[in-house]
């Protein structure tokens, strides 16, 4: 394969690649803040990025700051995320419900007043 | 052999790992146009370093033809910076900021999705920059509040000619803040909070 150096970072075709052309992952269900936590090692003969996860995640990391960190969109990375979810690599925690329920809305302005 | 992916990743530091009792997370979105502080409030809140996403978007540029008479494709980086507040042991706050021009919309998809609510970032040398954004909120039913970045240069308005001008109803909470400062940013999200609490206990909701 072509050395990272000659991609341009964020290229169509290098992001085609990554996700061998695959493209939404809404079946996967994952928010932005959704949290991964990686279960098993990385192993051999893995894709590099998802040996990447693997290793970011070995503390609860939302789905967004995985992107952040691996400089990848977060519609590349859900799909990465997928693969890994359905070989059961990392587990997903899923946000809060849409409708705040009011111990959610307390403990939030209970945890500002602290900051 | 080593992979070059793997050893170029800088992950989160180590102070900045999450507890793995953290189990669900929140988020409260910052909108506002460029230049306006959002990802200066985010920086003042946030626990950890903040963070960028990048996504791409590809858009036609209008008004430019060349001889072939083919449209010419645009490829634009749009960039969102987010910082994280640990609530609790099991609650994580993500605290977004985001363009609020017409043409960023597209990233609103799913980061609006299961939002808390809004802060609407202004600055009131361009009010109007606001208008598209406060639409499109009130068409969602997404709660916000409106902060005004108190620029010194900035003209000072009443609240009434804000929220004349903004046409804010009553209900929604204006205040005036200091995005450089963690105490002013720490009470606009604190006031969004609130706002929610009084909504959900006016309208029933558990």
């Amino acid at each position: 394969m072509t050395p990272d150096e000659e991609w341009d970072e964020g290229s169509p075709e290098r992001l085609y690649v990554l996700t061998g052309g695959r493209s939404g992952s809404e079946d996967a269900g994952l928010d932005l803040v959704t949290l991964i936590v990686t279960r098993s090692a990385p192993q051999i003969g893995m894709q590099p990025e998802h040996e990447s996860i693997l290793r970011l995640c070995e503390a609860p990391l939302s789905v967004v700051e995985i992107s952040a960190h691996l400089k990848l969109p977060v519609s590349i990375v859900t799909v990465l995320l997928a693969d890994l979810l359905a070989e059961e690599h990392v587990e997903a925690r899923a946000p809060a419900p849409a409708l705040p329920d009011i111990d959610i809305i307390k403990a939030v302005i209970h945890g500002l007043q602290n900051l | 052999m080593a992979s070059r992916t793997s050893d170029t990743v800088v992950g989160p530091r180590s102070e900045d790992a999450l507890p793995s009792s953290a189990t669900s997370a929140v988020k409260i979105v910052i909108v506002g146009g460029f230049g306006v502080g959002k990802t200066t409030l985010v920086h003042s809140v946030s626990e950890i370093r903040p963070l960028t996403t990048e996504e791409t978007m590809t858009q036609a540029s209008a008004g430019v033809d060349d001889l072939a008479g083919v449209e010419r494709k645009r490829m634009t980086t749009v960039a969102m910076d987010f910082g994280r507040i640990s609530i609790d042991d099991e609650l994580v706050l993500y605290v977004f900021g985001t363009p609020g021009q017409q043409r960023f919309w597209f990233l609103w998809n799913g980061l609006f999705e299961g939002a808390l609510g809004a802060v609407v970032l202004v600055d009131t040398r361009r009010l109007e920059a606001s208008f598209d954004v406060l639409g499109r909120l009130e068409e969602s039913q997404t709660p916000f509040v409106v902060a005004v970045n108190a620029f010194d240069e900035a003209p000072s308005y009443s609240d009434e000619e804000l929220r004349e001008a903004l046409d804010l109803t009553a209900e929604v909470p204006l205040l005036m803040c200091d995005a450089r400062s963690r105490e002013s940013s720490k009470d606009v999200l604190l006031a969004l909070m609130r706002y929610l609490y009084s909504l959900a206990t006016t309208t029933g909701a558990k």
